[in-house]
């Protein structure tokens, strides 16, 4: 993940040669069919099928919604918008081409797509190379900064932290003892590291620290929530923190349910639990376990009112959930708008260096910044489960938290920094003052 | 500045109440308490839960009763506490009246947090010892026992003198018990008295009170609650290893009920079935859509929609089986490798199939009241949907059995796979045989679906984490052979359920696999192989 030593240096050559072809490309492009291409095409890289279209199909479907949207407001730069929907089918190696058909095919200015770690690893090289921009929507373990990617999700300290400083304080039950339990993959073992290492500095003992590792699609939790039932009968308050995702989620509240778990015995934290998820199951049972994000559909505000309904009318089915990626879309399509204006061309390299400092409201009535790290500001809310299987918000943070690329709690990144406008690196090392990375 | 805010509101807040309680006629601790409930702040509510208990107005135990229920409704601008009672009656928490005029129109639930909340079950213990039901003040007991509330003392040693039901009994000595231990007035010799009381319930709990004791305790009851944690921890490890015994056979139940349709498709028959999994998601599907009619013509049914959508499932899924077998099986006999790639095709078309005409979200299958919640054996904790789950998988498999080995269709099906050219020329119909067998093994493969939409996603994936698995379970268990799969499918679970609390849930699973081709180069046919003519077939 870490680009070597040997590129880096190469790097400002290497782009701008890029940038020529690219803009030559582009120059040829917008020459050869110019009377014939009117609109302005995103690109929308998305699983509808496979795995991930449980999550991925619904963001696909508002980024549809926001497009048609921004074309009755009179389209972008005078022309009008136009989707091109891809289908990678969770399939990994497969986002990568589709991303490199969806610049060099069809001509895309910018592309909103990705959920997993691992599919927005696969897609970097390619963006990198053909140089255009992902905006992705999703909450993720950090440790990356690119010059192509806008992260639009929350960055731990933008969701991980928060929640367990939210459970240390007097409301959230003052717990001693920790059980960290995540699906066995990159971004629960990312956050558990940086976990681990902030309990260890707030003085929690290894003790009282239990890590959990399940394979994808584990259905069967009975060992493990008795587990962490003995783990919290030691006499000390006991606090879940599961990074478990997906599939996995609905069997594990379930057996939670099933064997008398209750939230105000030990509650469960999740960072991967949203209103989507819990639209499957009972929540009866889950009442006051709780969910760390950045939106949560109920909280009320006038945008965020028009939000939903706007959804639940071009989704054409009232029940349909709106939930945080959704909210992150919504920002970083404000903001790619906004950044288009303002350089007034779609050209990628324009809009990259535009976007940072661009603001764009969010829905929970603030308003969100891109960062020159290219992550944004958000706020954070803490929400318990209600019975109806929406969340109640019942802690948030004072302010918005600015994203933080590289965490501040492991050695080998809390010297690192991402500043695209200054210093035009992903990874300056503080300490060497270098760009390069962790020595 | 901080302070100043905070003082500012106290401010505010003490200028609000004296004007409250001018409005409010006879003010009094309880009033005044009441007004907490109407700042909408969670720590003013933990001080209206305190000031009303406290208060030991007749009126509390509804109060706190209807906070618990989300039924305490407040509004913040008329200054008033109401409480709706069951019949959608609205009554003022104050009076215990019912209020005239309309209702205030802010009126919103007094919101609780899972700190509040576990405030409030505290309350309704310490309020409700006396209760006259007996299942009430079992439940209360166990509040105080968890919650160790010193103020609730006099009414444990009240409550205990007056108790006549001997398990209601028996839980609030436990309670007092805790509640001693972790006083700071009482004696050494109250506890160690506790700590015997406590050392014999033996539970987890118990080994959690006596772990978790403050450091302030003296040497003696230090070191008595130390050997009393010795001691229930030793007898838990017997319990222990009962639990994971459980587990694994429920977990085996699960493997089997996934495995026993594949055992007929692939065992019986001998195709590489990679659509397997649909059916069984299939039958997921089923029941989901048996519930929605249910649940929009006649929700009193829903206590039984499992057991109509039991036979639908079966036919649904069986049905399906016979066409796919007609339709593509049948033209690939004796040549398992398009079977497979043809099955493998299959199986992502009726995926996409179920993604495009239910969409990709889950769909909420709801557990009947008899399928969830647990009950505790000893020590150990066996949960209803599991239970009922081994039982059902169990019928399954004498049903299946039965057929095989008492009916004509049985009959013929095996003996049309021992030996198909003598069974064509006594007279039976081998292609329609082929096929129902199918549809047989499809059929099963619906009603665990029907289970697993219980503990499991209902999602166009839910087959595809169980094909795998199905697929070991009947290779270990002997192909063709039921009762192999019946004992590789427990054999397996309860390996996987020793295995997994040393090893973790990956490790576990991955030591399994390599368990497994050991096996296999040991045993290629599987723990119970065919002999005989069979073999050839």
């Amino acid at each position: 993940m870490h680009t070597s030593i040997g590129a880096v240096a190469e790097r400002p050559f290497a782009r701008r040669l890029l940038a020529a072809t690219a803009g030559l490309a582009l120059g040829l492009a917008a020459a050869l069919p110019a009377r014939a291409q009117d609109t302005i095409k995103v690109g929308i890289l998305h699983s509808l099928s496979g795995t991930m279209a449980i999550s991925e199909t619904t963001l696909k479907d508002v980024m549809l919604m926001l497009i048609e949207e921004q074309n009755k407001k009179g389209g972008l730069l005078g022309k009008k918008l136009e989707a091109v929907v891809v289908d990678p089918a969770s399939n990994w190696p497969l986002f990568a081409e589709k991303a490199r058909e969806l610049i060099t095919k069809d001509k895309v200015a910018a592309v909103f797509g990705c959920w997993t770690s691992v599919s927005r690893k696969s897609v970097l090289p390619v963006f990198k190379e053909l140089n255009n921009i992902l905006f992705y929507p999703v909450q993720y373990e950090g440790e990356e900064s690119e010059r192509n990617v806008f992260y639009t999700g929350a960055a731990p300290n933008q969701q991980a932290i928060p929640a367990v400083d939210y459970l240390m304080s007097k409301d959230g039950g003052e717990a001693k003892r920790w059980v960290l339990a995540g699906t066995d993959y990159v971004y629960p073992r990312t956050t558990n590291k940086i976990l681990e290492a902030y309990l260890k500095q707030k003085g929690v003992a290894d003790s009282d620290i239990m890590i959990n590792y399940t394979p994808f699609g584990h259905s069967d939790w009975q060992t493990i929530v008795s587990d962490i039932k003995k783990f919290g009968s030691a006499g000390k308050k006991t606090a879940v923190v599961s990074t478990i995702n997906g599939d996995a989620n609905v069997p594990f509240y379930k057996e939670l349910g099933n064997q008398g778990v209750k939230a105000t015995d030990i509650p469960v934290v999740a960072f991967s639990v949203g209103e989507e998820e819990l639209a499957g199951i009972d929540t009866k049972p889950l009442l006051g376990h709780l969910a760390a994000w950045n939106y949560f559909e109920s909280i009320k505000s006038p945008i965020n009112d028009k939000f939903i309904a706007d959804w639940q009318t071009f989704i054409k089915n009232p029940k349909r959930v709106t939930n945080d990626p959704m909210e992150a879309h919504f920002i970083g399509f404000a903001m790619w708008v906004k950044a288009v204006e303002k350089a007034g061309t779609t050209d990628p390299d324009k809009v990259i260096d535009a976007l940072p400092g661009i603001e764009a409201p969010n829905l929970t009535s603030g308003t969100s910044k891109m960062l020159p790290n290219h992550h944004i500001t958000k706020p954070v809310f803490i929400g318990e489960v209600r019975a109806d299987g929406q969340f109640d918000v019942v802690w948030k943070t004072p302010g918005l938290v600015p994203g933080d690329a590289w965490s501040d709690f492991l050695p080998g990144s809390k010297d690192l920094e991402a500043d695209w406008v200054t210093l035009k690196c992903g990874n300056y090392n503080t300490v060497t003052k270098k760009c390069g990375g962790a020595s | 500045m901080r302070a100043f805010g905070d003082r500012f509101v106290a401010l505010v807040f003490v200028l609000g109440l004296v004007a409250a309680s001018m409005t409010v006629a006879r003010a009094g601790p309880y009033e005044d308490a009441l007004a907490h409930f109407a700042a909408d702040s969670f720590s003013d509510t933990a001080d209206g839960i305190n000031g009303v208990v406290a208060s030991g107005n007749p009126l509390a135990a509804t109060v706190i009763g209807a906070l618990q229920e989300g039924r305490l409704l407040f509004s913040a601008q008329g200054k008033r506490v109401l409480i709706r009672d069951r019949s959608d009656k609205l009554i003022d928490a104050a009076t215990g009246a019912p209020i005239d005029g309309a209702a205030p129109a802010d009126l919103a639930p007094v919101r609780l947090n899972n700190r509040l909340r576990g405030l409030v079950e505290a309350s309704v213990g310490s309020l409700t010892l006396m209760a006259p039901d007996p299942g009430k003040r079992l439940e209360a007991a166990r509040a105080v026992f968890k919650s160790r509330d010193a103020n609730a003392l006099p009414a444990l040693n009240q409550a205990i003198a007056k108790e006549t039901d001997p398990r209601v009994k028996q839980a609030l000595v436990e309670a007092r018990a805790a509640v001693l231990l972790y006083s700071d007035s009482a004696s050494d010799a109250d506890k160690l008295e506790a700590i015997s009381v406590i050392r014999q319930r033996g539970d987890q709990e118990a080994l959690g009170l006596l772990s978790g004791l403050p450091g302030n305790a003296s040497p003696a009851v230090k070191q008595a609650a130390a050997d009393a944690a010795a001691a229930v921890q030793k007898g838990l490890l017997i319990w222990n290893a009962l639990q994971n015994t459980w587990y694994g056979l429920s977990l085996g139940s699960v493997l089997l009920l996934a495995a026993i349709g594949l055992a007929i498709t692939f065992g019986v028959m001998g195709v590489i079935n990679m659509a397997h999994g649909e059916m069984v998601m299939i039958g997921a599907y089923t029941t989901f859509v048996v519930q929605e009619v249910i649940r929009a013509k006649n929700p009193a049914l829903f206590g039984y929609s499992l057991a109509i959508a039991v036979p639908l499932a079966f036919l649904v899924a069986g049905g399906i089986g016979v066409l796919v077998e007609r339709g593509i099986i049948r033209f690939l006999y004796g040549r398992p490798l398009e079977t497979l790639l043809a099955t493998w095709g299959l199986s992502l078309i009726l995926q996409q199939a179920v993604r495009t005409v239910f969409g990709p979200t889950n769909k909420d299958v709801g557990n009947p009241s008899w399928m969830s919640g647990s009950f505790d054996l000893g020590q150990i904790t066996v949960t209803y949907n599991r239970l009922w789950i081994i039982v059902f998988t169990l019928l399954i498999f004498a049903g299946l059995l039965g057929l095989l080995r008492f009916t004509r269709l049985g009959l013929e099906m095996r003996a049309v796979t021992q030996n198909r050219t003598m069974a064509a020329s006594m007279g039976i119909k081998t292609s329609r045989i082929d096929a129902l067998t199918f549809g047989l093994g499809s059929g099963i493969a619906g009603l665990a679906g029907v289970a697993l939409s219980q503990i499991d996603n209902v999602s166009p994936n839910l087959g595809q984490g169980y094909i795998i698995d199905s697929f070991l379970v009947v290779v270990f268990g002997g192909v063709g052979n039921l009762w192999g799969t019946l004992v590789g499918a427990f054999t397996l679970g309860i390996a996987n359920k020793f295995l997994e609390p040393f090893a973790g849930a990956v490790l576990g699973k991955i030591a399994i696999l390599v368990l497994i081709i050991l096996f296999i180069q040991k045993r290629p046919r599987g723990l119970f192989a065919l002999k005989g003519r069979a073999v050839e077939a």
